[in-house]
């Protein structure tokens, strides 16, 4: 019977068909574009009218850009290298630009102060921000600000060694009796850090600042991009703990205390930075001793420290709010105090909780200390705004310094903000 | 047999104060009373000192005296014989009129920039993303200067307007862009009702409540209409009609017309003129937040779980309706907290005017009357407190808003 079905079937497979490619439309890049630009009709106009938008954005920066005169000395040497092309100038950006970093008044000679204090904040900074390196790293960070405040203002090395002795002294104390009482070792650090600034404030013999290793510069000399980052990591550095506080307050069952904080920090945040940069230029001078010179650059450090202190107190009130209550009721049941508990089991979590909230009010706050410029403290803007644009060379030479200015803030805050997901990542310790 | 005792009932001892929890924190607070005390008397004291050494006081006259300079943008009459107080309400004016303009049209940037982020459209998803970065981690400040230099730089001056081969021309022959600032026709009514111009605007805006009130009573009587027999009245026309007819009558009965704006000179002269700085701080404003507000719209979708989109589909809604009535009701209750902090950053990022010279509370009090008067702490305690009355009561209005919206837990 088999043989009989051998001659009416002419042909048996007996091998399978190798997989053909998928049809052309189906793979790669035309499969990927069809679904990811022009999957139906309003996706196409959309997908067309964004290339317009680059093209006209592209056509019109990237001459601009690519003509670029980097070497001349004034805008009307650039004009004339371009002959009527479109260009940029950035020949204003290497003619001034030890101006735009560091003001026009910071001596030239001393450069390397300023730039030493930057690379030192790098390696001041890293053991705080990654917590894979090893903690002995920590005592340089506890260092870095007495030596930046030396690096930079010069003078007599005699205060910034006397203050770092004051809060060592502090610091000792606190270790000492502050593991039997927090109260006492709190206040008692106080008063021994005090009394170690007024010693040894007598002790530093007057003129000390006029044959010292380094030459002092004045808070007015400083400007430039130099002064924002200043203030930024200041005013950032100073006002987490004094946020911290303010959060704390404002959470205790202790009505004064916490009747205190909610108006410092619903006032603050009514009103804008520029208002409290005013109250610093021309008002706050009438609050302190007659005959007393606070330098303007401590004015509006007390006032951004305030201003971003309030912010900060209330990302890290989110914070606490958001712990579940059974927290700080096994704290309790541990039997541990109040400073014990917000030490080892509330401010933990809350604060890992607010980082995202903290790094927004930290790039907010460097964005801010532009507003500086606006009672004429010559910063990165001022400078621009400033000595740059009136001086007769770079008169009308706009886009090139802000594209700069903003450039260089770009960079800054992006790294920053990208550095805030990688902690969050980083700190997500629940399931996924 | 022992028997129980009370616990042995010792004196106060001072130790208490700061051990027993009972006193403890009735001894913080008196301690933060004092201190705070001392600070307030210290620095008051100085204040008294330092103003006694300037042969200064503290007093608000200064208000009455004639100010003596001119503001080119106001909404009410002023010139420069007119008070400092005048021209405080001129900048308050001027300052809630940026503020009012730049949080509609952030949220409009800002709504449209977050969808859009989130479209499926791969090459516009990364340009939103694109604007959002770039104006979120750039300063405003920055951002005004920048918009500002645009618009003189860009914008044809009035006089190229001008002549028979003009290098310009106005849009519709009714729109003048120029560096100057743009101007716009003007409406004015012929034969008004009363005699001032604002009453007759006043009346115009009764007008609208009239509307809004009728358009609200036609939806409540269509809806116990479909509650009682399961029908929908059609209410289209109906509520078109109480809006646009008492609207149109309005306009009839006072005789509307336009003024247009008109070259003469050197200058355009008739119709609205919004000024440049104004236009910069609104532009510079509205586009900075709205960077900001598309993230947190873009949030607040993303929060909507999918569950609910399907849901709503299968009890058979159309996508419109999924829209209206499942996924915008929940997720405005995640965009409308932050939403309302992003205006009081408007109106406080407002005050930043002065560097482009428009003429707002902060440049009027803040800057040129202070500096011609002297009265530095006057001056900046009535900035504070402007400013403060403003965010307290946008943040109360909205909060009234935002638990209206909220989630109505029991």
């Amino acid at each position: 019977m088999s043989d009989t079905h051998a001659h009416s079937i002419a042909f048996v497979r007996d091998t399978e068909i190798p997989p053909s490619p998928p049809p052309a439309g189906e793979t790669g890049a035309v499969k990927w574009l069809r679904e990811n630009l022009f999957s139906n009709a309003v996706n196409s106009a959309l997908t067309i009218a964004s290339l317009l938008v680059i093209y006209i954005l592209l056509s019109k920066t990237l001459p601009w850009l690519l003509n670029g005169v980097w070497t001349t000395n004034s805008l009307a040497e650039c004009r004339e290298v371009l002959q009527g092309k479109t260009g940029a100038c950035f020949s204003v950006l290497t003619e001034r630009w030890n101006q735009l970093l560091y003001g026009f008044k910071y001596p030239s000679d001393q450069y390397w102060r300023p730039n030493l204090a930057l690379v030192l904040l790098l390696f001041a900074i890293a053991p705080v921000l990654f917590f894979d390196l090893p903690r002995k790293l920590l005592a340089f960070t506890a260092i870095y600000p007495f030596l930046a405040f030396w690096l930079i203002w010069g003078g007599t090395i005699l205060a910034p060694i006397v203050a770092l002795v004051g809060f060592a002294a502090g610091a000792f104390v606190f270790q000492t009796y502050g593991k039997s009482s927090f109260a006492v070792g709190f206040f008692g650090a106080i008063a021994a850090a005090f009394a170690v600034w007024i010693i040894g404030g007598m002790l530093i013999p007057d003129g000390a600042s006029d044959n010292a290793m380094l030459q002092a510069v004045p808070s007015r000399d400083l400007g430039g991009f130099m002064l924002n980052l200043m203030l930024g990591v200041t005013c950032v550095s100073l006002s987490l703990p004094l946020g911290i506080a303010l959060a704390l307050g404002r959470q205790s069952d202790m009505p004064l205390i916490k009747w205190m904080c909610v108006v410092f920090i619903e006032f603050v945040r009514g009103v804008p930075l520029i208002t409290l940069l005013f109250v610093a230029s021309v008002m706050l001078a009438y609050f302190f001793p007659p005959e007393s010179t606070v330098d303007l650059f401590l004015r509006v450090v007390i006032m951004i420290t305030m201003f971003s202190a309030a912010y900060i107190a209330e990302v890290i009130r989110g914070g606490l709010a958001a712990l579940p209550k059974g927290q700080y009721e096994a704290a309790d049941s541990l039997g541990l105090d109040y400073p014990q508990a917000m030490r080892l089991i509330i401010l933990p979590q809350a604060l890992k909780i607010s980082i995202p909230g903290i790094v927004n009010v930290a790039v907010g706050l460097f964005k801010d200390t532009t507003l500086v410029s606006v009672i004429s403290m010559f910063d990165l803007v001022g400078m621009i705004r400033g000595p740059i644009l009136a001086s007769t060379e770079w008169n009308g030479v706009y886009w090139e310094l802000l594209g700069f200015a903003a450039l260089l803030f770009f960079v800054v805050c992006y790294g920053i903000s990208q550095y805030s997901q990688w902690l969050e990542r980083r700190l997500a310790t629940d399931h996924r | 047999m022992s028997t129980l005792t009370d616990p042995p009932n010792e004196g106060f001892r001072l130790s208490m104060l700061i051990n027993d929890t009972r006193y403890r924190s009735l001894t913080f607070q008196v301690i933060a009373a004092i201190v705070l005390a001392l600070c307030i008397w210290y620095l008051g004291n100085n204040l008294i000192q330092n103003l006694r050494a300037a042969g200064l006081n503290i007093s608000y006259t200064f208000l009455g005296d004639p100010s003596g300079y001119d503001i080119n943008q106001r909404l009410v009459e002023y010139d420069s014989q007119s008070s400092h107080a005048k021209a405080a309400l001129v900048g308050l004016l001027n300052t809630l009129l940026v503020a009012f303009l730049a949080c509609i049209t952030a949220t409009v940037f800002g709504v449209i920039a977050g969808v859009l982020r989130l479209s499926n459209n791969w090459l516009v998803s990364k340009l939103m993303a694109v604007y959002v970065e770039i104006f979120r981690n750039i300063p405003v400040l920055i951002w005004i200067i920048i918009i500002f230099t645009i618009m003189t730089a860009v914008l044809p001056g009035p006089r190229e307007f001008r002549g028979d081969n003009a290098t310009a021309s106005m849009v519709f022959d009714s729109f003048a862009f120029t560096n100057r600032g743009i101007y716009i026709p003007m409406p004015w009514f012929e034969n008004g009702i009363f005699a001032s111009t604002a009453m007759n605007w006043l009346l115009v805006l009764a007008g609208f409540a009239g509307s809004w009130i009728a358009a609200h009573q036609i939806n409540v009587w269509a809806n116990t209409k479909q509650e009682s027999t399961g029908v929908r009245p059609k209410t289209t026309a109906l509520i078109l009609a109480a809006w646009l007819v008492p609207f149109l009558a309005l306009m009839l009965i006072m005789g509307l017309t336009w003024e247009y704006p008109e070259l003469k000179g050197f200058n355009f002269s008739g119709g609205i003129k919004v000024g440049g700085p104004l236009i910069a701080l609104w532009f510079a404003l509205s586009i900075y937040t709205g960077a900001f507000i598309a993230e947190n719209v873009r949030a607040g979708i993303q929060a909507v779980s999918k569950g609910q989109t399907e849901a709503a589909s299968a009890l058979g809604l159309r996508p419109r309706r999924v829209m209206n009535l499942v996924v915008l009701p929940q997720a405005l209750r995640v965009i409308i907290p932050p939403l309302i902090s992003n205006f009081l950053n408007i109106t406080k990022n407002s005050s930043l005017a002065i560097a482009v010279g428009y003429a707002d509370i902060t440049a009027t009090l803040g800057g040129i009357t202070l500096n011609q008067t002297g009265r530095a702490i006057e001056c900046v305690l009535l900035l504070m407190l402007f400013y403060l009355t403003a965010s307290l009561t946008i943040s109360m209005v909205m909060n009234v808003y935002n638990a209206s919206v909220k989630l109505k837990e029991r």
